[in-house]
């Protein structure tokens, strides 16, 4: 694939995906955005999948979940993906409120705008590498 | 000839505390791209330790200035020792909600210290609660910021920082003398 349309590509998914990540990364720092978006990717998902035991059991411990959503939607925020984190900020409110129900029901909602996003940044990352490999 | 600022004098270094890793590693970034020197760490208690502050320290600088006060070379040399510590950190920049100790207890203990209750500290929050930013601002943070924090927050430190420089001067020239016979440099 031509390099510099493979370069141009990276670029503006950067741009659209990250757009506040994009002012920190520059020729001292070319890997920064991959590096958060790996980070961000392991990180998330673990939390998503604790997220989902402390639903299952029984008694449900909102305490802990409230923390593992603090953690989520924290980062969520940080690297601009608006839409994980305003399902997160519904999730936190039913928390609040011990809402069982509710929470699950919300946590769908979460699940399915992070396995968006978990999509979209897997086609950055692979673009990423294809683009590295033609350098 | 080892005289009092052997740093160099254009660069700040600023302490940032976060326990989350991908925070750590954004405010770090932004700051490096302000041209700030960062060192980070995870938790209150580490940045306590980073700045030659145990949990014991920040409590007992009330004896330790009564004991300072008859001897005032003394006092010098221990600022100077909990400031060489410090690594010459210029501003604190810490996470509200951490586990253990949250960064407003950290903003108390640093208040409290002799040694290190001028350096600036801002808190920062993913949470726009009023009446916690409030209390940080009231209990002596120069600045609150709301995550995601960005390039024009950290711009918003330097001013912070430049009045903080402008101290150190001053008290240099105070103990100068001081420091000459004791560096040793």
């Amino acid at each position: 694939m031509d390099r510099n349309r493979l370069h141009n590509q990276v670029a503006s998914m950067r741009r659209s995906l990250f757009d506040q990540l994009e002012e920190l990364q520059d020729d001292t720092n070319p890997n920064f955005v991959q590096e958060v978006v790996t980070l961000f990717y392991n990180d998330s998902t673990r939390l998503i999948q604790n997220i989902e035991q402390a639903l299952n059991s029984r008694p449900i411990d909102f305490c802990k979940l409230d923390d593992y959503m603090h953690q989520f939607k924290g980062s969520s925020s940080s690297i601009g993906a608006k839409k994980v984190t305003n399902e997160c900020t519904a999730f936190r409110e039913y928390c609040n409120a011990e809402n069982a129900e509710g929470c699950i029901r919300s946590f769908q909602q979460v699940k399915q705008e992070h396995a968006i996003l978990k999509r979209k940044l897997e086609v950055y990352l692979q673009t990423v590498r294809q683009a590295s490999q033609t350098a | 000839m080892g005289m009092a600022i052997d740093r160099d004098d254009t660069q700040f270094h600023v302490l940032a505390v976060d326990d989350s890793l991908i925070d750590r590693k954004l405010i770090e970034r932004l700051l490096k791209t302000s041209s700030f020197q960062v060192t980070a760490v995870d938790s209150g208690s580490k940045a306590l330790e980073f700045l030659g502050l145990n949990n014991n320290d920040a409590d007992d600088d009330e004896e330790d200035e009564q004991r300072d006060s008859n001897t005032e070379s003394v006092s010098s040399d221990e600022d100077q020792d909990h400031q060489d510590l410090g690594l010459g950190v210029n501003l604190i920049i810490t996470d509200y909600c951490m586990p253990g100790m949250t960064g407003y207890d950290l903003l108390k203990k640093i208040k409290k210290s002799s040694s290190f209750k001028d350096i600036p500290v801002v808190i920062m929050s993913s949470e726009n609660i009023p009446s916690r930013i409030n209390r940080c601002l009231e209990d002596g943070a120069e600045e609150f910021f709301l995550k995601p924090v960005q390039l024009s927050d950290v711009n918003k430190l330097r001013p912070h920082l430049m009045k903080g420089r402008s101290k150190d001067i001053d008290s240099s020239h105070k103990t100068t003398s001081t420091r000459l016979i004791t560096s040793g440099n």
